[in-house]
């Protein structure tokens, strides 16, 4: 392809009507017109990406009124925080456990759409994706409609069994219950549809040979499908990971951090701090620290994609 | 289905051919319990939506069945579709989904296409750095960017901040990486004698791409159209930290910033909010489910 590319160029060059213009020359070569494509691409991403994500370290190091440089200032003071160390313990306990959940119903439920005859598949799917294409911002809502204090449906139907009224986003431990609920919801239906589509390309003749082998269900499930998913099933948990630790909508509407900052988590926390509070410095230290385990999942990520497109 | 062939094949069958077709009913009762409760699980917060949206302000306040519309009305819909503020912020998040759909398609389409074919220097790292651009979330930069347009506003003297077309700026960092990603992967499943025809033929590179690429990779298009759409649609966080006059609101910022007004939550007018606001990309999703489903799970598969 290359050759075929570049044989019109080179036939012009030897010849000396043509040679005029060397900057036609230069559109025409393939390196340019390719540059010259991406070059909106890269500006973009320089100017809009890059450059912020490189200014937060430099705002991170500034005192509130951006006008003093105090180092890790800024660092030490979240340090001595209980807030900050209470924010660290929520994002975890959020991010982690909302993942293995969604994970895990996303596995299960991926496993009965495959189960049953093909003919239903799609409108089953076509059902569980909903939460997945609701607008966030909006599905919360009606969550937090659900959860209200004084007409809260779920605790309605909960009377019947002889539940008390449940304190969903009153009740500090209740609350970290109900954003990690809410979050599982959304969540869970793109677990589904990436394990449905991975469950489908496992070769039928696998499930055929372990069968005649003996092999029960569950063996069937850790020795064939568990392996051949497992690129599949790395990839969305990390992915899913980034995505949870950096959830921003659902929490700020369900409780807005509260009760007393114990659903903060490290989005909200620096929203609150670095825009309603405007001390923009500190917002920005409290959203490096999304950095790490961001980074750490990113890197994980891109070895699995590459192993992936290695294979293919 | 698969689990039928298997029966047969077992060495048992003749034995166990009845059991084995009981537990298979079993197993295919059980699926459909099971995945009936989960579709009430999901379907539980965008019916109740509905039920709510359909209730007077009486109802809601009254102690009655909260599952059920005893007198349903339509003025929490009137309501909402004649008051000007609510289709304003309609009418900004329709011109900003639309723009920054555009503007998507405009940098990441070429962009792939280079990507994908025309190999230069340097461009695996600049993919692999599209795909790592696409894992930086927003809530890691929504700070930063708020200064760097205070300052951009500062120094050249045009006032970007708290106008709704900032985010014709800001939400193509969430939408080009991950478009750019999987047209890539789209051009790069695009046969190679293809393109090499049409160069012998004598067509340019941008005749390459728009007479060829272009119509052949469609339906990749459309998907990442649709994931365009739905995420500048859903988005929640920058035109909260970037817009505040009620005039220049997208509509998730809108219902929450207007619709709860201190402590009084007018919770019908909020539902059918929340219902029109889920109404587009639902609806694009009841009628374009194979593309969504496909940009959905290509992010990861292909490339």
């Amino acid at each position: 392809m290359v050759d075929v590319a570049f044989q019109p160029n080179n036939v012009s060059a030897t010849q000396p009507m043509r040679k005029r213009s060397s900057l036609q020359k230069a559109l025409k070569r393939k390196s340019t017109a390719a540059f010259l494509m991406t070059l909106p691409l890269i500006i973009l991403i320089a100017l809009l990406v890059l450059y912020p994500a490189f200014y937060s370290i430099h705002l991170a190091t500034l005192n509130k009124s951006m006008q003093r440089f105090v180092g890790l200032g800024n660092f030490e003071f979240l340090f001595k925080r209980d807030t900050f160390w209470l924010v660290v313990k929520q994002s975890c306990i959020f991010a982690v456990s909302a993942v293995v959940f969604k994970a895990l119903i996303g596995f299960i439920v991926a496993h009965f759409v495959h189960n049953i005859p093909a003919k239903g598949q799609r409108k089953w799917r076509g059902m569980l994706l909903v939460p997945w294409v609701i607008p966030p911002a909006m599905s919360t809502l009606a969550w937090l409609w659900l959860f209200d204090p004084s007409y809260s449906a779920f605790n309605y139907t909960l009377s019947f069994f002889g539940i008390g009224p449940i304190p969903w986003t009153g009740d500090a431990d209740w609350a970290r219950f109900s954003v990690i609920l809410v979050n599982v919801w959304y969540g869970a239906p793109f677990f589904m549809i990436m394990y449905l589509a991975s469950l489908k390309s496992v070769p039928d003749q696998l499930y055929e040979a372990a069968a005649i082998d003996g092999a029960n269900w569950w063996q069937r499930i850790w020795y064939i499908t568990l392996p051949m998913m497992r690129n599949i099933i790395a990839i969305t948990t990390l992915f899913s990971l980034i995505v949870t630790f950096a959830n921003f909508d659902i929490v700020r509407i369900l409780t807005a951090g509260g009760p007393l900052d114990h659903t903060h988590i490290f989005a909200t926390w620096a929203f609150r701090i670095g825009i309603e509070g405007s001390d923009i410095p500190l917002g920005a230290s409290v959203s490096l620290f999304m950095v790490p385990i961001l980074a750490v999942a990113a890197i994980f990520i891109l070895r699995d994609v590459n192993k992936r497109g290695n294979e293919a | 289905m698969s689990t039928v062939t298997i029966d047969k094949a077992a060495p048992t069958r003749n034995v166990k051919y009845g059991s084995m077709s009981r537990d298979r009913t079993w197993a295919l009762r059980w699926s459909y319990f099971f995945l009936t409760l989960f579709a009430i699980f999901s379907l539980v917060p965008p019916i109740y939506m509905l039920i709510t949206s359909l209730k007077s302000s009486a109802e809601i306040s009254a102690a009655t069945n909260p599952w059920w519309v005893f007198h349903p009305t339509l003025e929490n819909y009137v309501g909402l579709l004649t008051s000007n503020q609510f289709l304003r912020f309609f009418l900004n998040s329709a011109m900003v989904s639309i723009f920054v759909v555009t503007i998507t398609m405009l940098i990441s389409v070429p962009a792939a296409f280079a990507l994908a074919r025309m190999r230069f220097w340097g461009s695996t790292t600049l993919a692999t750095g599209v795909f790592l651009t696409y894992l930086i979330p927003d809530s890691l930069l929504f700070i930063p960017l708020f200064k760097v347009f205070a300052q951009f506003g500062e120094w050249t003297g045009i006032q970007l901040i708290n106008r709704w077309y900032v985010l014709l700026f800001i939400y193509p960092t969430l939408t080009v990486p991950f478009c750019t990603w999987i047209m890539i992967g789209y051009f790069a499943s695009i046969p190679k004698e293809l393109d090499e025809a049409a160069i012998i033929d004598g067509a340019s590179w941008f005749q390459t791409l728009t007479r060829i690429f272009i119509p052949v990779a469609l339906p990749g298009l459309i998907a990442a159209t649709i994931f365009a759409f739905t995420v500048s649609w859903a988005q929640f966080l920058y035109p909260l930290v970037f817009t505040t006059s009620t005039d220049q609101l997208v509509l998730p910022v809108g219902i929450i910033t207007t619709l709860i007004k201190g402590d009084v939550f007018n919770w019908g007018q909020i539902m059918t909010g929340a219902l029109l606001g889920a109404a587009p990309p639902l609806i694009i999703y009841a009628f374009l489910m194979d593309y969504y489903i496909a940009g959905l799970t290509a992010g990861a598969t292909k490339g």
